[in-house]
């Protein structure tokens, strides 16, 4: 009989049972989730045996919302209320979206983010990411047997501040916990390196349908390291659709079809392009509602000539990193390819010409992404032992600057910056007595304000008046592991001081969030106080958790007097979490961490003497 | 007590000098941000993730200055109390701002012709330029311990640094 097996003091990792985590691959076509079990990462699936969820929601006028292959079905019976590849609207204004005049939406060109007017009111891309969202997290909880720890949600490397924002936006409106916001080309790489034991420096070309992203990693054991990234967020399989329904229209003689018909039309575009992976030629014959009769027959060849363009327009991109990275394409190991739009022969065979190598393709280009954000969600939710776990190393794709005179750009932080990162710059006063300053913050590479995209804008007031150019005033960028900025202003000299989130201009409003986490509630008629409590009751029991493994390991850095302060903040937050007041669980909660505060930087100190005292990252274990 | 106002040396255990062991950098980079990054703390307290975030901000930091050598001698510099002071002391010898003129002009011109050879053959001389004031500024910190003459190299490598990214941008510029 086996022996019973008991851990040294301080070693057992994991007291508490497996945390439920999973990583949402949230894409333009289609949506996964997927989740380690017994150490194997796995797609989970729907009733039906399906994994992929087809990005599409349908807003009926009986209040009900479908998504998935039920929405899909309505594209082209409904195509007001149906709404498919969302996520090219997140975080963008009207103007910013391609191809507007063939999308059937009613568009409201709301300040900051395009809403669309459906049958149900007025949405933003927000509330129907959220929807997609929710449906994925019920699929979830029910295949996994309980509410969910938290989740990894993965975006496109080169999606900007303000796309990321929404995206982490439409998770909480969703009710998820969000762990992390990874970048698909990262996730990709997780999911390959690791399965594969890749060592070197690898390319991730990640073509979606609606968004590309290059980026280059270097891989030992132990780390990914991204080195740079590049891309274009409104660039993917849906462009190449557009193509062939453009030249379907030329050929067919049809000017100006309906919207059903260019639904319909635009699905036959998709469902063609699918075709000629495999087929020379694919003949296309419907009868639209107007009575035209398309009869035509798309060879290979010709739709090839007709978006080799848009291959050549990935390939500017993956220059740009390759530059950024000091590398030449014959300095890179292998290349991963990753998105549905990458099974197109002609998409491989010219990627493979400019590497000189033929592109890795022994994965699956749909799933891979989820995978990678499942192991990753696996390791961030605590359900690896620490020297199990792998150390993941991203970067912010664009730079990040201030407006100054002349609606110049000055860049505080560049692209490819490792995260977190912050940096801080001077500025000062451009007229005598000026007391106060506005701050403009962009994301962008162009030397001009108007070329790049406008953030947030604060102003800091109360500057003392003084001469011009006396005053000191410190502007700081702070990019979290998210890669989400905030930025705060200082002046040296009198520490007045102003501090934002960035959201206002392309996000959403906190109090707007708010009003739609209500609304959201009423409909399902769940209750956000009782919600709410339990949220609080989640975090206490998460923080008590931690901090008695904390002391499990480390008390030995606490004095009596310290350890007992340390005990009775505990014990004031257990009686907290016990009772039924939301208020006074957060009251408690924030004077614990004002007690375990010392505690947690003694024992981070202890860490980082570890590091230095030789425990190398070589004896790392993955 | 570790702080994080210590100096970015101290932090990877490596002493104070120009000259680095880029193996030993990266591997103590590596060690560190395998127990401070935030993915370790992403279940843990929000005390935790904000220190850690701290930590890791400052890690990256100091790896990048020390990274690259014209970050690490302005770095130096500051450590023994000068400011290179880019923006203001422009006092630079006629020679070397003449070189700078004639510089700027070929790039001028280049990106006017959309000449890419040409472009591709500046960034090599300016690279090969920044080489030999690397060398100089690794004898005047390490081995002179001359900060006048460390303050105005580091000045120069600053120039090249900033015509090299001009270069770039028009070679970027050339292909999109």
């Amino acid at each position: 009989m086996a022996l019973l097996q008991i851990s040294e003091p301080g070693m057992s990792t994991e007291p508490h049972q497996h945390r439920l985590a999973v990583g949402i691959d949230l894409g333009t076509t289609n949506s996964l989730v997927a989740t380690v079990r017994n150490g194997v990462p796995q797609c989970l699936q729907d009733d039906e045996g399906k994994t992929l969820l087809p990005s599409v929601v349908h807003y009926l006028p009986d209040g009900h919302i479908a998504v998935g292959r039920k929405a899909q079905a309505a594209l082209a019976i409904d195509p007001r209320n149906t709404i498919a590849s969302v996520k090219r609207f997140m975080g963008r204004g009207l103007k910013d979206v391609s191809h507007v005049e063939t999308m059937p939406y009613d568009f409201v060109d709301a300040e900051g983010m395009v809403r669309l007017r459906t049958v149900q009111g007025v949405k933003s891309p927000v509330e129907v990411s959220a929807e997609i969202l929710r449906d994925l997290r019920i699929r979830a909880e029910r295949s996994l047997g309980g509410e969910l720890t938290g989740v990894v949600i993965t975006v496109p490397a080169y999606f900007d501040d303000a796309q990321r924002q929404a995206t982490k936006d439409a998770a909480r409106l969703a009710g998820l916990n969000v762990l992390r916001l990874l970048n698909e080309p990262t996730a990709a790489a997780i999911a390959y390196g690791l399965e594969n034991a890749s060592e070197g420096v690898y390319a991730v070309y990640d073509l979606g349908g609606g968004t590309f992203d290059i980026s280059i990693l270097r891989l030992s054991r132990g780390v990914f390291e991204v080195v740079a990234t590049n891309g274009d967020a409104s660039l993917g399989g849906d462009d190449f659709d557009h193509r062939l329904f453009c030249w379907m229209l030329e050929n067919a003689s049809i000017s100006l079809p309906s919207d059903r018909d260019s639904r319909r039309l635009l699905i036959k575009a998709r469902e063609v392009k699918e075709r000629l992976t495999l087929d020379e030629s694919v003949p296309v014959r419907m009868t639209l509602e107007s009575g035209d009769e398309v009869d035509l027959v798309v060879h290979r060849d010709v739709f090839v000539d007709i978006t080799r363009n848009l291959v050549s327009k990935t390939l500017k991109p993956v220059r740009k990193a390759l530059r950024d990275a000091g590398l030449e394409p014959a300095d890179v190991k292998g290349v991963v390819m990753v998105g549905g739009a990458t099974r197109m022969p002609h998409v491989q065979q010219m990627v493979g010409e400019f590497f000189g190598q033929p592109p890795l393709t022994n994965l699956d280009p749909d799933t891979v992404v989820a995978i990678g954000a499942a192991m990753q969600a696996n390791v961030l939710a605590g359900n690896r032992a620490a020297e199990e776990e792998w150390l993941l190393l991203d970067v912010i794709p664009l730079s990040l600057g201030i407006e100054t005179m002349g609606g110049l750009v000055e860049k505080i932080i560049p692209r490819n910056a490792t995260i977190p990162t912050a940096r801080a710059q001077d500025f000062t006063t451009f007229k005598d007595g000026q007391t106060a300053m506005v701050c403009h913050v962009v994301q962008g590479e162009r030397e001009l304000v108007s070329a790049c995209r406008s953030l947030a804008r604060f102003e800091l007031r109360g500057i003392p008046p003084m001469v011009a150019g006396a005053a000191r005033i410190r502007v700081t960028f702070q990019v979290d592991a998210d890669g989400l900025l905030s930025v705060s202003a200082r002046e040296q000299g009198t520490g007045v001081e102003a501090r934002v989130e960035v959201k206002p201009s392309y996000g959403l409003a906190d109090h707007e969030i708010a009003d739609m986490l209500k609304s959201g509630f009423e409909h399902a008629r769940d209750d956000m106080e009782v919600r709410s409590l339990k949220e609080q009751q989640v975090e206490a029991e998460r923080v008590l958790e931690a901090t008695e493994r904390a002391l499990l390991a480390d008390s030995g850095l606490l004095d009596a007097a310290e350890r007992a302060a340390l005990d009775s903040a505990m014990a004031a937050l257990r009686d907290a979490a016990a009772g039924q007041d939301v208020r006074t669980i957060k009251i408690q909660l924030e004077s614990f961490n004002r007690a375990s505060n010392e505690f947690a930087s003694r024992r981070m100190d202890k860490s980082i003497r570890g590091a230095l005292a030789g425990h190398k990252i070589e004896d790392l274990r993955i | 007590m570790l702080d994080l106002k210590q100096d970015y040396f101290a932090l990877f255990g490596l002493p104070v000098s120009f000259a680095i062991d880029m193996t030993r950098l990266e591997q103590a980079y590596l060690d560190i941000q395998a127990r401070v990054h935030p993915d370790r703390f992403a279940h843990m307290p929000d005390t935790d993730k904000r220190l850690s975030m701290q930590w890791a901000t400052h890690a990256n930091e100091a790896f990048r200055t020390l990274k690259t050598p014209l970050a690490r001698g302005q770095y130096l510099l500051e450590m023994q109390g000068v400011d290179p002071a880019f923006e203001t002391n422009t006092a630079m010898s006629p020679d070397f701002l003449m070189e700078q003129m004639e510089w700027r002009e070929a790039l001028g011109e280049a990106r006017e012709a959309a000449d890419e050879d040409t472009l591709e053959e500046l960034a090599q001389r300016l690279r090969a330029s920044s080489r030999d004031l690397i060398a100089r500024l690794a004898v005047a910190l390490d081995e002179h311990k001359d900060l006048a003459v460390a303050a105005d190299t580091v000045r120069r490598l600053k120039f090249l640094e900033k015509l090299q990214h001009e270069i770039n941008d028009a070679l970027t510029a050339l292909e999109s």
